[in-house]
């Protein structure tokens, strides 16, 4: 009996030492990817590509909020706006270089969250949902409105300036591949910014995932999963709703400040109700409660509505509602809910086989 | 005060509006628990449906039992084949499911109908009624439609075996399971009332905000706060909810920051009210046992 456990010891930690190599050989290669990627592709693509990441990032806030702290949350496009504006009004009248505008956006989104946190206390479920769109809805007219004009633009907007790389790179030049690719080893303005945001996206989810891995992370999931009882072991309940709302209009914000610098242009009409329900849809289809599940989402948001386009151009958005109900139906937690389910089968059934 | 009185009698009649999206709302959230975002576009669908056969030749009212019908039908179908089969999906996951059927009756509308804005017939005339110089004839018309919807669905609720089932089937399914009901179709029931009820604003709505696959947008929100405001576990809360919010609207857009800030200014006193009564103001607070 003990020398079959004393083996079985051995074997899972083999496995899980083989499971470790594989993750890191994954992740290399991955980083590889994602650093070779832009130079083949073209300008076009690393911006949508750009586009994708800071999605990513505001995905990610809403999963911290809806997933992990267990609120509902309508309104993010609201804080992705709020952040897009710091961004251009700073760049535009202040004259401050866009790389300094992320923690300014990223801070007055965490203060505009702690303040609508605060009543969202009260408020749970559906009515925590309403106030939370309200907000979204509201936010458009206050842009746009004759008192603000003078600094957000009014309905016009705001346009800034592309920022330019910094420096340039060695062995710069174009180097043609087989298959008819080129490897354009040029560091464009769009590449640029392609390797600023993904910079940012993986100092972001790091965070991220070693916040959620401290005490505050596991007393979310307590007070998500068991309120009361989490409670009663004195997890302070308004300290971390509140907080954690502000932390995910930060993140969200943040991830506006980059959208804003990426398109180089901010107005009223980018930031209605539609980019607050895509990001919750990005949330929702890339899984939740998970963390990678931001970065599915964020393609889902980013490529789905061309896709849809694609395949009917009549009327794009009934293919898109179909595409969503769908992925309801066949992947109810998500894309990383699947991989995680489909991983499960292939462990349990070779466990069965050994 | 004679434009006061011109403001109140308008905020009443849109308020009707609201308060009939609201009540639909209300019809499938008593039962199931959600609150269906694509009620207002499934509304602007049917109202379609009727416009089309206005278009073919058929009479006004007959246009009307078509459209409501065809909503009755339509909502029974959606419950029976997305929504059941989900049935223990959690919220975010309705919200997604509700989400891609707002867009897609709305893409369809776009795709058999057009973005075209068109007139919508209205059979109580737009005159002014004479001697009674605050309210149109299709406004005085409309909270008329409203309150005998009202009428017909408390005689149903109170006085009717179905109805008497359906509540049952809300409050307690596990019980109403026992004896007999089937619960499964009382909910689907009270989606397809959601529908038609719905289907009843956007008809009554339409002559005033014009026909077009965006016309429920910004009604969808008012009728979700009428219910959230009212209460939404309580019909009557909600529907007063609504005519509540049609008269803060009008008023606040008439008299205090004109049109433009009126939707934030509304939902900014909605928000105030519920954060000092969290469950609505005639919504019961659930005492949840640990």
């Amino acid at each position: 009996m003990s020398s079959t456990m004393i083996s079985d010891f051995g074997a899972t930690a083999s496995r899980r030492s083989r499971s470790q190599t594989l993750r890191w050989t994954l992740i290399a290669i991955g980083a590889v990817a994602l650093i070779l990627a832009p130079f083949l592709a073209k300008n076009f693509t690393v911006f949508q590509f750009t586009l994708c990441i800071t999605y990513a990032i505001a995905i990610l806030g809403l999963n911290y909020l809806m997933g992990y702290a267990g609120q509902v949350s309508l309104g993010h496009g609201a804080f992705y706006a709020v952040g897009a504006y710091t961004a251009a009004i700073l760049i535009k009248f202040a004259g401050v270089p866009y790389y300094l505008t992320l923690p300014a956006a990223a801070g007055l989104s965490f203060v505009i969250g702690l303040f609508i946190g605060l009543p969202a206390l009260r408020l749970a479920g559906h009515y925590l949902a309403l106030t939370t769109l309200a907000l979204a809805i509201a936010l458009p007219q206050l842009l746009r409105h004759d008192l603000l004009a003078p600094l957000t633009g009014g309905v016009q907007g705001i346009v800034i300036s592309k920022p330019q790389p910094p420096f340039s790179l060695p062995f710069e030049g174009r180097y043609p591949l087989p298959f008819g690719m080129v490897f354009d080893f040029r560091l464009t303005a769009d590449r640029w910014l392609y390797f600023f945001c993904l910079a940012i996206a993986v100092l972001t989810f790091i965070l991220i995932i070693r916040l959620l891995r401290s005490r505050i992370g596991l007393a979310l999931e307590a007070l998500r999963d068991h309120p009361v009882a989490a409670r009663s072991m004195g997890i302070n309940l308004a300290y971390h709703k509140t907080v954690s709302f502000a932390i995910s209009a930060m993140l969200t914000g943040m991830a506006g400040a980059m959208g804003a610098i990426v398109i180089q242009f901010v107005a009223p009409d980018s930031f209605t109700l539609l980019l607050s329900i895509s990001l919750v849809v990005g949330s929702v289809f890339g899984g939740v409660t998970t963390i990678w599940g931001a970065v599915f989402g964020a393609m889902f948001v980013q490529f789905t509505p061309n896709i849809a386009g694609d395949i009917s151009q009549s009327a794009p958005w009934a293919v898109y509602g179909f595409i969503l109900i769908a992925a309801m139906f066949f992947m109810p937690d998500g894309v990383v809910g699947l991989f995680t389910r489909m991983r499960e089968r292939f462990m349990s059934r070779r466990g069965a086989r050994a | 005060m004679d434009m006061f009185l011109q403001q109140l009698a308008s905020g009443i009649a849109s308020g009707g509006i609201f308060a009939s999206l609201a009540l639909a709302f209300v019809m499938i959230y008593q039962s199931t628990h959600h609150i269906n975002f694509a009620q207002g576009e499934m509304a602007m669908f049917s109202t379609f449906v009727a416009w089309s056969a206005v278009q073919a030749g058929v009479p006004y009212w007959g246009a009307f039992l078509i459209a409501v019908t065809f909503a009755f039908v339509v909502g029974v179908l959606i419950q029976r084949l997305i929504i059941q089969p989900l049935m223990k999906a959690p919220l975010l996951t309705h919200v997604v499911i509700f989400v891609g059927l707002l867009v897609i009756f709305n893409s369809l509308a776009g795709w058999f109908f057009g973005y075209t804005i068109r007139q919508f017939p209205s059979p109580f005339g737009s005159t002014l009624i004479p001697r009674n110089k605050f309210i149109s004839s299709h406004e005085f018309g409309q909270i008329l439609v409203v309150l005998v919807m009202l009428a017909v669905l408390f005689s149903f609720f109170r006085f009717t075996k179905l109805g008497l089932a359906m509540r049952a089937a809300a409050v307690n399914p596990d019980s109403s399971e026992f004896v007999g009901i089937r619960v499964g179709w009382m909910i689907a029931l009270g989606w397809g009332l959601g529908g038609a009820i719905g289907a009843v604003s956007g008809i009554m709505v339409a002559p005033i905000v014009f026909l077009e696959p965006n016309m429920m947008g910004g009604i969808l929100v008012y009728g979700f706060a009428g219910a959230l405001l009212g209460g939404i576990n309580n019909p009557w809360g909600a529907v007063a909810g609504g005519f509540i919010i049609g008269i803060i609207d009008t008023l606040a857009g008439a008299y205090l920051f004109g049109t433009e800030l009126k939707l934030t200014v509304a939902l900014i006193l909605i928000v105030v009210i519920l954060l000092v009564r969290p469950s609505g103001l005639f919504g019961r607070t659930i005492v949840e046992r640990v």
